[in-house]
């Protein structure tokens, strides 16, 4: 008993792991090799180990690293503007009717998300059915734009990753107990200091998994750009994407997945820390 | 300092009809005075919970008004109320320290940072929760969370503390040694509490006064002695302690006695207000503890019913005996086991039950 007790653990690891493994470690492990050779695609490329790419990567694009950060923070701020009301009204003023509304909230994502950028695009574009009458109609002027502009990128992305708040946030706010709200006015707090001092500070674990699922797809998203965005509005998701699929230069386009990685990684261990872990990573129990 | 009469919580006519539908409470008249301790005693769903949230402003009244201090309250916003509340679930914030959760209170009043210290200093001590100040509530047992939730309503000084079956979820000793000290803490801060229970030995040995409370209504209220003694209602007399409750025709009435006839030759004299009809049918009551047991029918004006033994239940300090009497009534008999007395009847025997006039009670026949 004891032998098989032992052995259930990595019983039970095992095909996660396993997935794992073939579908994540190896694939990474590979783009990390590739990242440090060097050649091209007609002469084939040889393990140098140098790291050129990545100082090359960094100096060539670090305004669209820049960039691209800067957008997905947008989106994230947006996002948490947007979905902590909506999740809020949901998880204590809707009553019996919790799940639909979140439904409703979420029906527009059954449908893919290439489909509805490009819709965006259909609707947003300088002679459609938004911009056409308005412009028509002098209410904007005739060179007002919504596509290719910054506006236009980062709305998109909020859009696009919106969901990836409301959930988690959601699932915060429904599991706190409402009798923690009529203890603090018990307790003399009015509305803003019950939501300051009790329901914000128990919701913070749902902001925090709601903000890394959000800005790190964001930052690294290349759709909304390609799609919503201009010239001036590249992501380095689309450098990336440009450079492997277009140019064939995989080493340069791996050594910059490895930096936007590392960037990432970095931004929400800072952001964690500076949070504190006691308050975020251990969900307070009801 | 403000008269021991003065009036802490008044309710007048107060009833509450949730939006579902359920009426919890109708038409409660209530008066808590000033550090007294009140006990709302009542089995489940009665309305006791609804009658605390009605205090504290958690819910507003359908009808009637509520007043604090003689102010009326309808319309005042909870956090407003100089009351606070020890939750039966304790509702303690999970996120904070100990120290910050009886602070709360404090800190939405601005009060000084330094009386706040002082103040929830001498809250943990009187609670004897000394040295766990930074703890997290999840990291405190039963009994402790308690205290925390006690500390946490007491540090405010508020004019009334409402508790809602406080030591509920406590095993038996803890809520004993709390019962105590929650006694203690009264007395020593002259608080008023309205205290929520179900558990009638809790609300009598604990209480200065309780309201028997049944379907949103009042039974009874009054000292323990009153409500245990003279239970106003069946419902009063069943519910607090036990009764046995017997019934018959009224033969005669005088001098503010009713003579019941009670089976072929039982016959029981009881005190009772106001006129009573003869040839009405009465329902009374008898506590176990007040009846003898004996071979031959009693004389000297003692209240007398034959029976049969059909039960003798023996309790270590004292014996049980259940007795059908000729009527078919099921009465209990409580007999302390005094030092050199054997069993006086066994089971079968043919008995008379005995007791003195003044120790059964008329009960107002239901509304
Ligand atoms: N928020 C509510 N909405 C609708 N009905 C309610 C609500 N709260 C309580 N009730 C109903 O009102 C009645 C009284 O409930 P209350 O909670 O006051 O009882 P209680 O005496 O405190 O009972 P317990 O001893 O079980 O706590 C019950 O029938 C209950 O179902
Ligand atoms: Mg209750």
């Amino acid at each position: 008993m004891p032998f098989s007790r032992r052995l259930a653990p990595y019983l039970l690891v095992l095909p996660g792991g396993l997935w794992l493994a073939v579908f994540f470690v190896v694939p990474v492990a590979m783009m990390a090799s590739l990242s440090l050779q060097t050649g091209n695609l007609i002469d084939g490329f040889r393990q140098t180990f140098h790291w050129q790419n990545y100082t090359d990567g960094l100096g060539t694009y670090g305004d669209t690293f820049v960039r691209s950060l800067w957008y997905g923070l947008l989106a994230t701020i947006l996002c948490i503007a947007l979905a902590y009301p909506a999740a809020y009204w949901i998880a204590f003023r809707a009553g019996r009717r919790k799940s639909s509304y979140l439904l409703l909230l979420l029906i527009p994502y059954f449908v893919s998300f290439v489909l509805r950028t490009v819709a965006w695009k259909l609707v947003l574009t300088d002679n459609g059915p938004v911009l056409g009458p308005l412009r028509d109609h002098g209410i904007v002027p005739s060179d007002f734009h919504v596509l290719d502009t910054t506006t236009a990128v980062v709305a998109g992305l909020t859009y696009t990753y919106l969901p990836f708040m409301v959930l988690p946030v959601y699932v915060a706010l429904e599991r706190l107990d409402p009798r923690l709200i009529e203890a603090a006015h018990d307790l003399h707090a009015d509305r803003t200091a019950a939501f300051a001092r009790v329901v914000l500070p128990l919701s913070l674990p749902g902001v925090f998994a709601g903000v890394v699922m959000t800005f790190v797809p964001a930052s690294a998203d290349y759709v909304n750009a390609e799609i919503l965005g201009g010239p001036r509005n590249t992501m380095i998701g689309n450098v990336i994407q440009a450079q492997y699929f277009d140019d064939g230069a995989y080493p340069v386009a791996s050594a910059l997945s490895f930096t936007l990685m590392a960037i990432l990684l970095a931004g929400i261990f800072l952001y964690a820390r500076a949070l504190g872990t006691r308050g975020i990573l251990d969900t307070p129990t009801p | 300092m403000t008269s021991p009469q003065a009036p802490a919580v008044e309710l007048a006519g107060v009833a509450k009809t949730y939006r579902s539908g359920t009426t919890a409470v109708r038409g409660l008249d209530l008066t808590v005075h000033e550090g007294e301790f009140f006990s709302l005693l009542g089995p489940s769903g009665c309305g006791k919970t609804t009658t605390l949230r009605l205090i504290a402003g958690f819910e507003e009244p359908t009808a009637g008004e509520v007043r604090l201090h003689g102010t009326r309250v309808t319309g005042v916003p909870a956090h407003r109320r100089d009351v606070n509340t020890v939750f039966q679930s304790y509702a303690l914030f999970p996120h904070l320290s100990v120290f910050e959760n009886v602070a709360f209170g404090l800190r939405r009043r601005r009060v000084p940072r330094g009386e706040i210290a002082a103040r929830v200093g001498a809250m943990l001590e009187t609670v004897e929760l000394t040295g766990l100040e930074r703890r997290r509530p999840r990291e405190l047992s039963g009994g402790q969370q308690q205290r925390v939730a006690l500390a946490r309503a007491l540090v405010n000084r508020p004019r009334a503390l409402l508790l809602d079956e406080p030591l509920g979820a406590l095993d038996l000793r803890l809520r004993q040694a709390m019962q105590v000290s929650l006694k203690r803490i009264q007395r020593e801060v002259g608080l008023t509490f309205v205290y929520v229970t179900h558990d009638q030995g809790e609300a009598l040995t604990m209480s200065d006064r309780i309201a028997v409370l049944n379907d949103g209504r009042i039974e009874q209220v009054g000292t323990p002695r009153e409500v245990y003694e003279r239970p106003a209602t069946r419902f009063a007399a069943s519910f607090v302690g036990t009764s046995n409750l017997l019934a018959g025709e009224v033969a005669e009435v005088a001098a503010g006695r009713a003579v019941v006839v009670h089976g072929a030759d039982g016959r029981i004299e009881v005190p009772v207000r106001g006129a009573v009809a003869r040839g009405r049918r009465l329902e009374l009551a008898v506590r176990p503890e007040k009846i003898s047991l004996g071979r031959a029918r009693p004389g000297g004006g003692l209240c007398g019913v034959r029976g049969t033994v059909t039960e003798v239940v023996y309790l270590g300090t004292a014996t049980n005996y259940n007795v059908t009497t000729s009527a078919g009534a099921d009465v209990v008999v409580f007999r302390q086991n005094a030092a050199s007395a054997d069993e006086v009847a066994a089971r079968g025997d043919e008995v008379w039950l005995s007791w003195e006039p003044d120790h059964s009670y008329a009960l107002e026949t239901a509304r």
